[in-house]
Parts: structure tokens; C-alpha cells; sequence
């Protein structure tokens, strides 16, 4: 049971401008975890991804993705991420489905070096994952937000990463797509043993799929299996994140998916 | 015509730099557009001015200086200009449209005290301010060839990075690319390329050439490749019918060819409402 360390972060703090958003947070994920993020609205998941991917610099403590410092890190082809609202791009962008899904080759492609029919061939692959092949050549501003999504998310599998990022990836699909999305996570985490870290505000979902929950507000009120994430009582829970998000948490564990 | 373009050599290097800077122009054009960076080129555009009001207050001033040649002067404003804005970006990190502002007035306002001391110019402003015919020299052309050379390079070998970048920053930076590298090429190619243009369209009108058939392209098609295709090609269309017009009615070529790219532009738009309209009936009957 000696699993490699995939992400690794020591006492990290981050502040926008005065507010510290991130505080204190350490964090460690092994291969092979699907690792669910929860916490309220401006509770700091996404800036704590922004961290983690190097899109935001530390204002204090050390991150490392695959053993390497963020600073130095250079294996972008292992890392996939879909960040929350892909769907905000300028919508008038001229471009095509599949056009947008090869942007998810360029780390594994490298510079200098153009794109073959292998990355086509790939492409169209993730594409049929989401179910998205029959739109190839459609001007991706075109589509649904949740098309739109699906989109992305077969932009972040594209590359065939060792470690996914998804910030709430789910957001304006639909529900036969959801439920298809998780049978892909699962089987991504338990076949191709991709680690998987995925922020979400469905927690009953969630917890039924990961295998790991950490909740934040700040800084990070639990680390740990999502069967004692499961266990826990509702009053254990609003200690966990506190009287301001008391009515945020409800009834994640009696069936109905809790909405956080 | 053709008699006239095999007599006369200016005919030739403005023929010939017209549509090297009609391929190039749209084709960052696309990218600036996307980018939503089209006021860039104004800015660059005026500051080539200044550069070249610089240029020739030497010239007067300055006895030992005979034949300078305006363009490079105005080129190395304009790349100048460049770095400025992308620094000023950064200190006004949430008003970053900002610095388009403060370069534009900036060249303006130096450009007119430069002409002042030079105590006004000739016909040679007018032609630097709306283009010409007649202002290509050979080597100026062979500069605009080299120009139009490194810029295909670089945006062949950059193109995925380019396209990443316009897309999406945080996708580029998580596939690896170097932005701010790749943007800094890009912005001194911009520069190059507007201080180029200049030459047949004028400071004023520049800007025009790089956004009107990308403008155009944008109704027409789905893709990003097909955007930088009929980008180029309206931009041809419109610098070599420009350059006619041009030629035979004694008008500054600026104006006929920004007049052809917005008429090409009306004609886009209306196909485009046209066949939208056409394919509602279509879905109806
Ligand atoms: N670009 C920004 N500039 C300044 N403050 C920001 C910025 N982005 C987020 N914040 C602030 O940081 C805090 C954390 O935001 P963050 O987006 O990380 O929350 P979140 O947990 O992802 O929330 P949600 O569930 O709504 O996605 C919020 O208080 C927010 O107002
Ligand atoms: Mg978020």
C-alpha cells in the first residue's frame, strides 16, 4: 500500500486582494483516489484548484503535483481539467467541436510540432465518451450549455490524463448524461486507475461515487473515506461547516441528494 | 493598366506589398479579433505616427541625415508601443483595456508637437496618414516580404499555441504554453505588420484592414481554419480592388480599400441574414 502522490500541498494560504480565501490548507491525494470536493458558495474549491493547476500563485506554502514543485512542473499531458462554467468563452468563437476537443492534444503534442490524424482520431474518440461524435463540424457556440459541457469534458480526457480536475463538470446537463458521466468516472478510476478529483454541490452523488470527501469552508472542516463522510449525522455535519451554512446541508444520506 | 504596372516599378512594389499585407494583416487580424485585442491595432497604428514624425523632424533637423527611410522608424515605435501596452496591462491588471487608451493619445499627442517642430509636413503626411501608391519603395517592399515571411513561420509553427491562447488562457497555461512568450511574438508581429500596412493604407485605416474581413469571415463560417481562410481572401479582394480604384481615380488607396472590406462586410451580413431566413422557411414548408 505504498500509493504514489499525486498532489501534495503543505499549509497553503491564498488571498485576491485583502480577504484570505484559502487558508491553511494541506492536502495530500494518492493515485488512485476519487477524491470528491465539497463546501459552500465562495468556500474557495475553485481557487483551491486554480492553485493546485499553478493558474494562481500561493501567497503562502508549497504545492507539487507528481512529485515536482507547480513552479517546475512540466507533465501537462498527465493533467485534465474541466473548470466550472466552461461554458462562460466568448460564445462567438469560430470554432469547431472537434477543433476544441484537439485544443485538449497540444500538451501531448508539444511545440514545434503540428497536430497528425492520430489527434483527429483521439479526438473524435473522447468525443463519442460523451456522446458528442454526430456534432464534429457544429460551431461550438452553437450548442446547449450542456453540450456545450460534454464538450469540455471530452477536451479534459482527450489527453488521457493520469489525474482529472473537474469543477462541478455536471452543471447544466442532463440527468441521463450525469448518471453516464459517473459510470465514465467510475470506470476511468477503477479500469484505468485515473485519479480523480471532482468538485460538486450534489453531495449525495457525490459521496456514492468517491472515495475520498474533503469539505472546505477556508480552510479544509474534513478529510477523509466518504462511507464515514456517509456515517456522520446531520448535526455532525453542521458542526463540520459551521452556523453560517447550517441550511445549506440537508438529508444527504436518506436517498435524496443533498444540495450543499 | 497593365502596360503602366510593367513601366512603372512603384506600381509593382505597391501591387506587390498590397497583397503580401492583404494576406497578413486578416490573418493576425483573426487572432486580434478573437481576442477581443482590435483596438491594439489602432493604437500601435498611431504610435507608427509618431515614429514617423520622428522620423522625419531628424531629417530636416539633422544635416548629415539625408534619405531616412519613415518606416523603420515607425516600426520601431510601433514594436515599442507593443511592449508598452503589455506593461501597462499588467498595472492595471483590472482595467486592462487601459492601456489602448493611454498609448493611442500618448502617440497622438507627441506626433503633433514632433510635426509642429518640424514645422508641418508636405504631402508626404497625407500619404502616411491614408496610404499610396506611390510610396513603396523597392526596398520597402523587400522589407514588407521579409515581415510577410516571418509572420507565416511563426504563426504555422504556433498556430496550436496561438489558437489555445485565444480560446481559453488557463486551458493554454495547463497544456504548457508559454503565454506570455507566445503573446509577446505575437504582439511584435502585430506591430511589424501594422507599421508595414501603413504604407498603402494609411496610419488612419490600418487597423481597418485587419479587422473588416475577419469582421466578414466571422458571419460566414464555423470553424476557426475557415475564419483564417475567408479572412484572407476578403482581404485580398479588397486590397487589390482597392489599389485599382485607386490607380485609376487618383484617390488615396486607404479609402477605396476600406470602402471594398465594408462592402464586402455589408454583403456578408446580408447572405447571412438571407440564407438564415431562407432555411426557417425551408424548415416550415
Ligand atoms: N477573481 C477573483 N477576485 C477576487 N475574489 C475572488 C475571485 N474569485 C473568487 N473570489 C472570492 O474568493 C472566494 C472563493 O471563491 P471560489 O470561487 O473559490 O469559491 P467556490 O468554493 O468555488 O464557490 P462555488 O461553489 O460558488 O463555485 C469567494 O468569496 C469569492 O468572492
Ligand atoms: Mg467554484
Amino acid at each position: 500500500m505504498n500509493a504514489k502522490t499525486i498532489l501534495e500541498m503543505s499549509d497553503v494560504s491564498f488571498k485576491y486582494d485583502k480577504e484570505t480565501v484559502v487558508q491553511n490548507v494541506s492536502l495530500s491525494i494518492k493515485e488512485g483516489e476519487f477524491l470528491g470536493l465539497v463546501g459552500p458558495n465562495g468556500s474557495g474549491k475553485s481557487t483551491l484548484i486554480k492553485l493546485m493547476l499553478g493558474l494562481l500563485k500561493p501567497t503562502a506554502g508549497k504545492i507539487s503535483l507528481f512529485d515536482q514543485p507547480i513552479r517546475s512542473f512540466k507533465q501537462w499531458e498527465d493533467i485534465g481539467f474541466v473548470s466550472q462554467k466552461a461554458n462562460s468563452f466568448n460564445s462567438g468563437f469560430p470554432a469547431t467541436v472537434l477543433e476544441v476537443v484537439k485544443m485538449g492534444r497540444v500538451s501531448k503534442t508539444g511545440m514545434f510540432r503540428f497536430f497528425t490524424r492520430r489527434d483527429k482520431e483521439q479526438s473524435i474518440e473522447a468525443l463519442k465518451t460523451v456522446e458528442m461524435e454526430d456534432y464534429l463540424h457544429h460551431n461550438i457556440g452553437e450548442l446547449s450549455g450542456g453540450q456545450q459541457q460534454r464538450v469540455f469534458i471530452a477536451r479534459a480526457l482527450v489527453s488521457e490524463p493520469k489525474f482529472l480536475i473537474l469543477d462541478e463538470p455536471t452543471v447544466g446537463v442532463d440527468a441521463r448524461h450525469v448518471a453516464d458521466f459517473y459510470d465514465l468516472l467510475e470506470k476511468l478510476n477503477k479500469e484505468k486507475g485515473i485519479t480523480l478529483l471532482m468538485v460538486s454541490h450534489d453531495i449525495g452523488t457525490i459521496t456514492e461515487h468517491a472515495s475520498h470527501v474533503v469539505c472546505m469552508n477556508k480552510t479544509i472542516h474534513f478529510h477523509g473515506h466518504s462511507e464515514e463522510y456517509k456515517a456522520f449525522s446531520d448535526d455532525d455535519l453542521n458542526r463540520l461547516y459551521g452556523h453560517a451554512v447550517q441550511q445549506l446541508t440537508h438529508n444527504h444520506h436518506n436517498g435524496e441528494a443533498g444540495e450543499l | 493598366m497593365i502596360e503602366s504596372f510593367l513601366t512603372y516599378e512603384f506600381l509593382q512594389n505597391a501591387a506587390l506589398a498590397g497583397i503580401m499585407i492583404g494576406f497578413v494583416s486578416p490573418l493576425l487580424g483573426v487572432f486580434i479579433v478573437v481576442r477581443r485585442l482590435s483596438l491594439i491595432a489602432d493604437a500601435l497604428s498611431h504610435i507608427t505616427l509618431t515614429g514617423i514624425a520622428a522620423s522625419l523632424l531628424v531629417e530636416k533637423k539633422v544635416d548629415a541625415i539625408q534619405e531616412w527611410n519613415p518606416v523603420y522608424m515607425g516600426m520601431a515605435f510601433s514594436v515599442i508601443g507593443a511592449v508598452l501596452i503589455e506593461k501597462l496591462r499588467k498595472v492595471y491588471k483590472h482595467y486592462e483595456e487601459l492601456a489602448i487608451p493611454i498609448i493611442l493619445s500618448g502617440g497622438i499627442g507627441v506626433g503633433v508637437i514632433l510635426i509642429s517642430l518640424a514645422e508641418g509636413f508636405n504631402t508626404d503626411l497625407f500619404s502616411y496618414l491614408f496610404g499610396s501608391v506611390t510610396a513603396v519603395s523597392r526596398t520597402n517592399m523587400f522589407t514588407v516580404l521579409v515581415i510577410t515571411i516571418a509572420v507565416i513561420i511563426v504563426v504555422t509553427l504556433f498556430y496550436k499555441e496561438l489558437f489555445v491562447l485565444s480560446f481559453d488562457e488557463d486551458h493554454a497555461s495547463i497544456s504548457g504554453v508559454n503565454g506570455k512568450l507566445v503573446h509577446f511574438i505575437f504582439i511584435v508581429l502585430v506591430a511589424l505588420v501594422i507599421a508595414s500596412a501603413m504604407q498603402i493604407v494609411g496610419i488612419l485605416l490600418v487597423s481597418a484592414l485587419m479587422t473588416l474581413p475577419v469582421a466578414a469571415a466571422l458571419r460566414l463560417s464555423k470553424s476557426f481554419k475557415q475564419t483564417i481562410g475567408l479572412s484572407i481572401f476578403f482581404g485580398e479582394v479588397s486590397v487589390i480592388t482597392g489599389l485599382v480604384t485607386s490607380y485609376y481615380l487618383s484617390v488615396p488607396p486607404g479609402g477605396t480599400i476600406v470602402v471594398t472590406a465594408i462592402m464586402i462586410l455589408t454583403l456578408a451580413i446580408i447572405y447571412k441574414k438571407v440564407s438564415s431566413q431562407l432555411s426557417l422557411k425551408g424548415e416550415t414548408v
